[in-house]
């Protein structure tokens, strides 16, 4: 097992590189930067006090060196301007221009939140799509088999934003209630107490159902035709013909071998949470990465935008790494190193 | 050898008296007749035979008529739409829908629209908009209206529908400037619904070239494409297509930022059609016809484009059709992100964007009307989808 978990891990090094390569070309892609940017801007306006310093600062940044210099000093492989290694790698996340700060000190209270975001999400669709999908599958072609297919599907058509929107709507014209941002307004400021703790919960929970309805439409779907693929199998007549309660001839296999799938998908859709939580985010007003990212892009903060995709495509990638641990776990070919024909 | 098979093993074999022998040729099929039904269905093309079986999709069939009548507004927005869609009109601003309406005073009449009247409310400041329900004005229909070019050619006046002489009629209201939302939305399906063709035009032309590289030449190219789908398809996609979009300069005409978006859509989306399309090459070339075809020395562009593409063709069109709506959502949420397109370029993105605002969607509920038509197109190509890829395997059970 052990063994195994080194294994994924060592592979994932490659992986994070291409993908540091792949977004640091992305955030390169606008022409000039931010600096040179204001530059040009401060030059129109007939001001040169301060562009002599704003060169500095391009040097300062290594900015005007070739693109993979850059990028060794940004990810920390090559020495910076001031002399040593000071990169992603060494704990240092960059410069933000627009907030002139570094970049862990204008994400820092995002961070945490954003974990926290996905992580309620996943598992908010496990749990839920879970006893939906057996539910479904046990009692196929019945009303409440028909009513998930078709909330399901609703929920698959419905782009997240559009239901944060809709729902953001919905509560403040029926409820009064007001569910953007990350607690109720009275709250904000006041030292914690047990009150902000529950508003900030309530806040949580809409995003958290907004983000996770396609996800968990799309898993009760999955789970639902793997169970019926097992269901119709031969060892379950025998299981029902040597008299197993029904209770245990659906738990006690088919649900083992539909849950393979089941846990190895969630990591498909890790993937499409992670995006559903930056522009809910947006939507709902929440302090995630997710307006930050927007922010940064509009204003071509590079390295801020930068480390906010990097951090998104690790958090990405921790949770693949989860789910193929926990697929591990359940499955021993995996475990034992046969890949498992696709 | 031809004369040996020819020769008769029985014939000098007496028929044995107490049995009767037939002496009239011997038809095989005989056996087993076929109904002009199965005769017809075993001798139709695999594309009619998909046809056929996707026909009793009826979800899928009535999905696709819906997705048709949509369609149908990208050729002829404009002679649809009963307003230029970027016309602002100055004394209806944040007019609220007008019901078009066939009961007046408990009798029916021709569809109307009680005309509208704004008020200023000098004590929150705000327009309120009064219906005058003694006056039911007929809408007008065929009619001439806003001047508009059709397709950068035609110059025209003509409408399918027009407001009534003397009156407004704004089916979803009006935002901020004026501007008829309803007139927008129909304006706005021409960017919307072709941004998932053409996106998907050119993911599935990058999907059908990495897939078959890897699929075809297999070994060291298939192990380097294969990753780097895996790694693809495991960044999670709106950030990076907002990064993507942000970098399109902003002195680019809208048409170019169309082109720009769609291509960025497309650039992430071919990953999971390359992976369809290299598994089904890998295992349609272990059959027994592929084979076949090698050993009769048939060229590999005719073993690909004749043997193993028409075996794939079909579910590749119908997994294409499943990612259309994503790419619609993505260019509704950059629109609506102020990342995509702008004013004046429509899309129901760009339309969705004014309702931004909590606050203004709170009071103007009706700026959430995309909201209708995206639910609508998304759930129609899902089905379609869905139908097609059912459909797509004709010969199986």
């Amino acid at each position: 097992m052990l063994a195994y978990i080194l294994r994924r891990m060592a592979g994932m090094v490659p992986t994070l590189l291409i993908i540091s390569i792949l977004i640091f070309f992305i955030i390169e892609l606008p022409p000039g930067d931010y600096l040179s940017n204001q530059i040009d801007q401060l030059r129109a306006q007939g001001e040169s006090a301060s562009i002599a310093q704003l060169e500095f600062l391009r040097r300062e940044f290594a900015l005007d060196a070739p693109f993979w210099e850059r990028y060794a000093v940004w990810v920390g492989l090559w020495p910076g301007p001031s002399g040593h290694l000071n990169g992603i790698l060494q704990g240092n996340y960059g410069w933000s221009f627009e907030y002139s700060k570094p970049v862990d000190q204008v994400v820092s209270g995002t961070l945490l939140l954003t974990v926290v975001l996905n992580f309620a999400t996943i598992l908010f669709v496990y749990i839920v799509s879970f006893p939906i999908g057996i539910y479904s599958a046990t009692r196929q072609y019945s009303w409440g088999d028909y009513g998930f297919t078709f909330l399901g599907y609703i929920g698959l058509a419905t782009p997240n934003f559009l239901l944060g929107l809709i729902l953001l709507f919905l509560m403040n014209e029926y409820f009064g209630v007001s569910i953007g941002g990350l607690m109720a307004p009275q709250f904000v400021g006041q030292p914690l107490s047990v009150d902000k703790m529950l508003s900030v919960l309530a806040h949580l929970v809409v995003p958290t159902i907004v983000i996770g309805t396609a996800g968990t439409a799309a898993m009760i779907r999955r789970l639902r035709a793997n169970l019926l693929d097992e269901l119709h199998r031969q060892y379950v007549t025998t299981a029902r013909a040597k008299g197993l309660s029904e209770r245990k001839v659906i738990l006690k296999y088919p649900l083992r071998m539909a849950l393979n799938p089941f846990i190895a998908d969630i990591g498909n859709l890790i993937p499409s949470l992670v995006s559903g939580s930056v522009i809910v985010s947006v939507v709902l007003n929440l302090p995630t990465v997710g307006p930050v990212l927007l922010g940064a892009l509009q204003s071509q903060d590079q390295y801020l935008a930068g480390f906010i995709l990097l951090f998104v495509a690790v958090l990405t990638l921790i949770g693949m790494l989860v789910s193929d641990i926990l697929l591990a776990m359940l499955d021993p070919r995996i475990r034992l190193g046969q890949e498992t024909a696709s | 050898m031809r004369e040996r098979e020819r020769v008769d093993p029985f014939r000098n074999v007496e028929p044995l008296p107490d049995r009767f022998t037939d002496a009239a040729p011997f038809d095989p099929s005989d056996v087993e007749r076929l109904t002009p039904e199965q005769e017809r269905y075993f001798q139709a093309s695999q594309w009619r035979i998909i046809w056929w079986r996707f026909r009793r999709h009826k979800i899928a069939v009535a999905s696709l008529v819906v997705l048709a009548l949509f369609y149908l507004c990208v050729p002829f927005a404009e002679p649809i739409a009963p307003y230029d869609p970027n016309g602002r009109n100055a004394e209806y601003l944040f007019a609220p829908p007008q019901m078009p309406r066939v009961l007046h005073e408990g009798g029916i009449r021709a569809p109307f629209v009680y005309p509208l009247t704004a008020e200023l409310n000098l004590e929150t400041l705000t327009w309120e908009y009064v219906e005058d329900r003694t006056d039911p004005r007929p809408i007008r229909f065929l009619c001439l209206g806003d001047a508009y070019t059709l397709w950068g050619v035609l110059s025209g006046r003509f409408h399918l529908i027009c407001p009534p002489e003397g009156a407004t009629m704004f089916f979803a209201g009006t935002d901020r400037l004026g501007r008829d939302v309803f007139s927008g939305l129909i304006h706005g399906a021409r960017i919307s619904l072709t941004v998932g063709l053409v996106g998907i035009a050119i993911s599935i032309v990058l999907g059908m070239f990495f897939g078959g590289i890897a699929g075809y030449f297999g070994g060291i190219v298939d192990t380097l494409i294969m990753r780097l789908i895996e790694i693809l398809r495991s960044l999670p996609e709106l950030p990076l297509w907002m990064a993507l979009s942000a970098a399109l300069p902003v002195t680019w005409p809208p048409l170019w930022i169309y082109f720009g978006i769609t291509i960025i859509l497309g650039l992430l989306d071919w990953p999971g059609l390359a992976r369809a399309v290299r598994s089904k090459l890998l295992s349609l070339r272990e059959e027994d016809y592929a084979k076949a075809a090698v050993l009769m020395g048939a060229s590999p562009k005719r073993i690909i484009g004749r043997h193993l593409l028409p075996g794939f063709s079909s579910h590749l069109i119908a997994s294409a059709t499943l990612s259309i709506p994503t790419m619609i959502l993505g260019e509704t949420a950059l629109s609506f992100l102020n990342l995509g397109l702008q004013r004046p370029a429509i899309s129901w993105g760009v339309l969705l964007n004014e309702a931004q605002n909590i606050t203004v969607v709170t009071i103007y509920p009706w700026l959430m009307a995309p909201v209708i038509p995206i639910i609508i197109v998304v759930l129609a190509f899902n089905f379609l989808g869905d139908g097609l890829r059912d459909a797509a395997d004709p010969y199986k059970a």
